[in-house]
């Protein structure tokens, strides 16, 4: 691939691989019945965000350049383990069986919790000293 | 699941991740970076797809490795909040509310068309 590092793109496709299957994991192994909360996502969304967070701003403010550890954790994990598609068909999917206030609720609570997540792993990882 | 279906689910995972950082680093080349373009590309047209694919009543491991591996993994729901945080951040708060906004909005309109394309086809 002409201007992109190849072992970049590995690194994102490793990373990328384990998110998606954690990610089928969680969803079948706590899977919502039909028309009630989706708990999976919105976990995994509120929890990867956090990670995203941490891994971003360590990187990025706090540790030594590294190639690898951003796309590898950050675009490939983490990208790949929190989802924007599934959250939509499952709010489509509340709003077609008539729960509009549920499907209201889960798209603002992710927004919420998710930034919320953001927040606070950001303002976590500045607070820490890191004696290198 | 059977075996092969979570080796496909790893595979097409790590390609949904490089198409979504390939497109990216193309859409932001073209529109910089002031706005997260590229993320907003992405998460929509994700959004259409994976409407396609349930209004086609696409099921069982053929929409888990299509669909939620790697249409789930090429959009992503933290990379969105992390850069809404950070243009807020950089004190651009409107335009991390319209990130927010009309992502949420646009992904839904998406899914949404997406869903009756494929329930009419």
């Amino acid at each position: 691939m002409p201007g992109f590092d190849r072992r970049e793109l590995a690194a994102i496709f490793a990373g990328g691989a384990v998110g998606a299957v954690l990610r089928v994991w969680l969803g079948r192994h706590f899977a919502s019945a039909e028309g009630s909360w989706p708990w999976a996502t919105f976990a995994i969304n509120v929890s990867g965000s956090f990670a995203l967070a941490y891994f971003a701003t360590r990187l990025q403010e706090r540790l030594p350049q590294s190639t690898y550890r951003r796309p590898l954790l950050g675009t490939g994990f983490c990208g790949a383990y929190t989802t924007f598609s599934t959250m939509q068909v499952e709010i489509l999917k509340l709003v077609e069986t008539h729960r509009y206030g549920l499907a209201a609720g889960y798209a603002c609570a992710s927004i919420s919790a998710g930034y919320a997540a953001i927040f606070l792993a950001t303002a976590i990882v500045r607070r820490t000293r890191v004696i290198a | 699941m059977s075996d092969w279906v979570w080796v496909a689910v790893a595979a097409v995972g790590g390609i949904g991740a490089i198409g979504r950082f390939l497109l990216d680093s193309v859409i932001a080349e073209h529109a910089g970076r002031d706005f997260p373009y590229g993320t907003f590309t992405i998460n929509v047209s994700g959004a259409l797809v994976l409407g396609l694919l349930t209004g086609l009543a696409v099921e069982g491991s053929l929409l888990v490795i299509a669909g939620t591996a790697t249409i789930g993994s090429y959009t992503t729901f933290s990379t969105w909040m992390l850069e809404t945080h950070r243009l807020a951040e950089d004190t651009e708060v409107p335009r991390a509310l319209v990130n927010a906004t009309a992502s949420l909005l646009a992904g839904f309109g998406a899914a949404l068309v997406g869903h009756a394309i494929g329930a009419h086809a």
